[in-house]
C-alpha cells in the first residue's frame, strides 16, 4: 500500500511533477502493483546472497590510451539551450 | 520477388550475383515507406550511396532497427516524446557492427516508450498494429520490429529484451525472436532501461536468420564493460532431429494462467519434439512464480536511475520555467508517458530510504534463487521449454487501464531475463487464427545448441508465416 503523501514524496525525489488526477491514479495503481509484489515478503531469503549482475566480470579494464572524445560543439548540438560553451539552465533559486 | 527471401537466402543470392543489393534495398524501402501498421518512426530515403563490398557477409540485406538504438544523424527517440527530434552524435556498437558486416539501416522501428511495455501501446508515437489482425497489439516493447518483420516490410530487425521484449512480440506476430545471454552483445548506444537486464537481439523470419545476425552482433566491446561476447563462433543451425535431447517443462510456467488454446499448441509441440527423438519431462523452477515481483522491483529501480538523465539540460525536450527545479519537474511531467512515470515512481519508491531492504534487497536475493533454480534444471535437462506468452495477441486497449494485468504478460519470459540466460521464441502454430510462441531456454553461452534445437523444431512445425500466406494469396 502507498498513500497520497508517499506518492507526493516519491514524485519529489524523482523530480516529477504530477497533476492532481495523476496523483490519484498513481496512488491506486501503485498500491495494486505493490500488493502483488509484496508476495516476496513470504520467502525465506536470510541466507541468500544478492545478485546484482549475472555474468561474472572481474576488473574489466581497457588499455589507458588517450583517444579523441566528443568535440564540445557536437556535445552541445542537441541541448535545448546553450551559452558560450556550456549548457544553459535556469537559476537554481527563484527570483 | 526479392522480398520473399529469408535474410540468409537474400545474402546468398546477392553474393551469387543473382540479386543486386540496391534492388533488394529498394524493394524493402518501398514497403517500409508504405507501411500502415505504424511500425516505423523513420525510414531511409534511399539505398546507401556506398554499396557494401561484394564479399560482405550480410551482402546488403537491410535491417530495421528499434528506435532506442542511437544512430548518428538519424532520429533516435526511444518511443518517447521527451527525445522528440533527437539526433545522436554517435552510433550504437550493435548497429555499427551490422553495418560493417554489410547490413544497411532500412528504418527505425516504433516501440513502447523506453522499452517499457508489452503491447507497444505505450509509444509516444502511437500504437503499432498487429499485421495478423489490425485490431490487436503486436506485443512489446519491440512491437515495431516484430510487426515490420511479420508484415514483410523488413527482412529482419534488431530489438531489445529486458523482460521479454523480443520474445513476446515475436510470439504474438508469428516470427522468431532471440534474447542472447546477458553480455553477448554490447549495450553501447542502446538508450538504457534496466542495465543489468537489457540485451539486444534479432527478430527474424527463421532461426537461421537469427543465427546469422547474432554471429555479427556478438562480441566484447571496450565501450560496454559488461559485454563479454560469446565463447564460440555462431554457426548456421543444421539439426533435423532432437535425439538424446532432454526437455524440461517447468510446472510453474506451463499450467495455471496459460490460455487453453496456447496450452494446446504447446502440448502439440512437445509431442512433436518427442517424435524428433527428444525426451520431455516435467521439472520445477520453484521460485519462478516470484520472478515477476522481483522483476517489477529491479527493472523500475534501474529505470528510475537511468532515466534521471532526461532533465531538459543536454538533449531532448525542455519545458521552460523560472527555476531549475521547476524546469526539471515540468520537463519530465510533459515528456514522459503514463507507464514511464509509473515505473519511475515504483523504482524510486523501492529504492527510497526505509524501503530499500524490503524491496530492492529482497528482489536481488530472489534473483539469486531463480538463477539457482535454472542451474539445477540444467543439470538434468538440455533446455527448459515453455509457452512464450500466456495468451495470443490481445485487442488494442484491452489492458491499458490495468497495469498489473499488462505486467502478467511477461510471466513466462521474465525468469530467463533475471537469470541472464539465452532464450528463443519460435512460431508454435495458431490458436483461434492467431500465432502462439514456443520458448526454449538454455544455459548461458549455449546459443549454438539452442539455435540447433530451435531449428529442428521449426522445420518439424512447418509454420506458415504471414508473409508466406500473403504471397500465396
Amino acid at each position: 500500500m502507498i498513500d497520497r503523501e508517499q506518492v507526493l514524496h516519491v514524485a519529489r525525489l524523482a523530480r516529477l511533477e504530477l497533476t492532481e488526477d495523476e496523483v490519484e491514479h498513481m496512488t491506486g495503481e501503485l498500491s495494486k502493483v505493490l500488493g502483488h509484489i509484496d508476495k516476496i515478503a513470504e520467502l525465506d531469503l536470510d541466507d541468500v546472497a544478492p545478485t546484482s549482475h549475472v555474468v561474472t566480470v572481474e576488473n574489466a579494464l581497457r588499455p589507458d590510451e588517450p583517444e579523441p572524445s566528443l568535440p564540445r560543439d557536437v556535445a552541445l548540438a542537441s541541448a535545448p539551450a546553450v551559452s558560450d560553451d556550456g549548457f544553459l539552465v535556469p537559476s537554481p533559486q527563484a527570483g | 520477388m526479392p522480398t520473399d527471401l529469408t535474410a540468409v537466402q537474400a545474402a546468398e543470392a546477392v553474393r551469387a550475383g543473382e540479386l543486386s543489393a540496391t534492388e533488394l534495398f529498394d524493394a524493402y524501402r518501398e514497403r517500409a515507406a508504405a507501411d500502415d501498421l505504424n511500425a516505423y518512426t523513420w525510414v531511409a530515403d534511399a539505398a546507401p550511396t556506398e554499396a557494401p563490398p561484394a564479399d560482405a557477409p550480410l551482402a546488403g540485406v537491410p535491417v530495421a532497427i528499434k528506435d532506442l538504438f542511437c544512430t548518428e544523424g538519424v532520429p533516435s527517440q526511444a518511443g518517447s516524446r521527451i527525445l522528440e527530434g533527437y539526433l545522436p552524435p554517435y552510433t550504437a556498437t550493435s548497429v555499427a557492427r551490422l553495418a560493417a558486416a554489410g547490413a544497411p539501416l532500412l528504418g527505425k522501428t516504433n516501440q513502447d516508450e523506453f522499452a517499457m511495455g508489452s503491447s507497444n501501446e505505450n509509444s509516444g508515437y502511437g500504437p503499432v498494429l498487429n499485421p495478423w489482425d489490425r485490431t490487436r497489439v503486436p506485443g512489446g516493447s519491440s512491437g515495431g520490429s516484430a510487426a515490420a518483420v511479420a508484415g514483410g516490410s523488413a527482412p529482419w530487425a534488431l530489438g531489445t529484451d529486458t523482460g521479454g521484449s523480443i520474445r513476446q512480440p515475436a510470439a504474438l506476430t508469428g516470427i522468431v525472436g532471440l534474447k542472447p545471454t546477458y553480455g553477448a552483445i554490447s549495450r553501447y548506444g542502446m538508450i538504457a532501461f534496466a542495465s543489468s537486464l537489457d540485451q539486444a537481439g534479432p527478430l527474424t523470419r527463421t532461426v537461421a536468420d537469427s543465427a546469422l545476425m547474432l554471429r555479427h552482433l556478438q562480441g566484447a566491446d571496450t565501450r560496454d564493460m559488461t559485454s563479454v561476447g560469446l565463447r564460440e563462433e555462431i554457426v548456421l543451425p543444421t539439426a533435423e532431429r532432437l535425439d538424446g535431447i532432454k526437455l524440461g517443462v517447468p510446472e510453474e510456467l506451463s499450467g495455471e494462467g496459460i490460455e487453453p488454446g496456447v496450452r494446446d499448441a504447446f502440448e502439440r509441440s512437445l509431442q512433436l519434439a518427442e517424435e524428433l527423438g527428444a525426451t520431455v519431462e516435467s521439472c520445477k523452477l520453484p521460485h519462478a512464480p516470484h520472478a515477476l515481483s522481483a522483476y517489477y522491483i529491479l527493472a523500475p529501480a534501474e529505470c528510475s536511475s537511468n532515466l534521471a538523465r532526461f532533465d531538459g539540460v543536454r538533449y531532448g525536450q525542455r519545458v521552460e520555467a523560472d527555476t531549475l527545479m521547476d524546469m526539471y519537474t515540468r520537463t519530465r511531467h510533459d515528456g514522459f508517458g503514463p507507464e514511464v512515470k509509473r515505473r519511475i515512481m515504483l523504482g524510486t519508491y523501492a529504492l527510497s530510504s526505509g524501503y530499500y531492504d524490503a524491496y530492492y534487497g529482497r528482489a536481488q536475493r530472489v534473483r539469486t534463487k531463480i538463477a539457482e533454480d535454472f542451474a539445477a534444471a540444467f543439470e538434468r535437462f538440455d533446455f527448459v521449454v515453455t509457452p512464450t506468452s500466456p495468451s495470443v495477441a490481445f485487442e488494442l486497449g484491452a489492458k491499458t487501464d490495468d497495469p498489473l494485468s499488462m505486467y502478467l504478460n511477461d510471466f513466462c519470459t521474465v525468469p530467463m531475463s533475471l537469470a541472464g540466460i539465452p532464450a528463443i521464441s519460435i512460431p508454435n502454430g495458431l490458436s483461434d487464427g492467431l500465432p502462439t510462441g514456443l520458448q526454449l531456454a538454455a544455459p548461458a553461452f549455449a546459443e549454438n545448441k539452442l539455435l540447433d534445437a530451435a531449428h529442428a523444431l521449426e522445420a518439424a512445425l512447418g509454420f506458415q508465416r504471414l508473409d508466406q500466406r500473403e504471397t500465396v494469396a
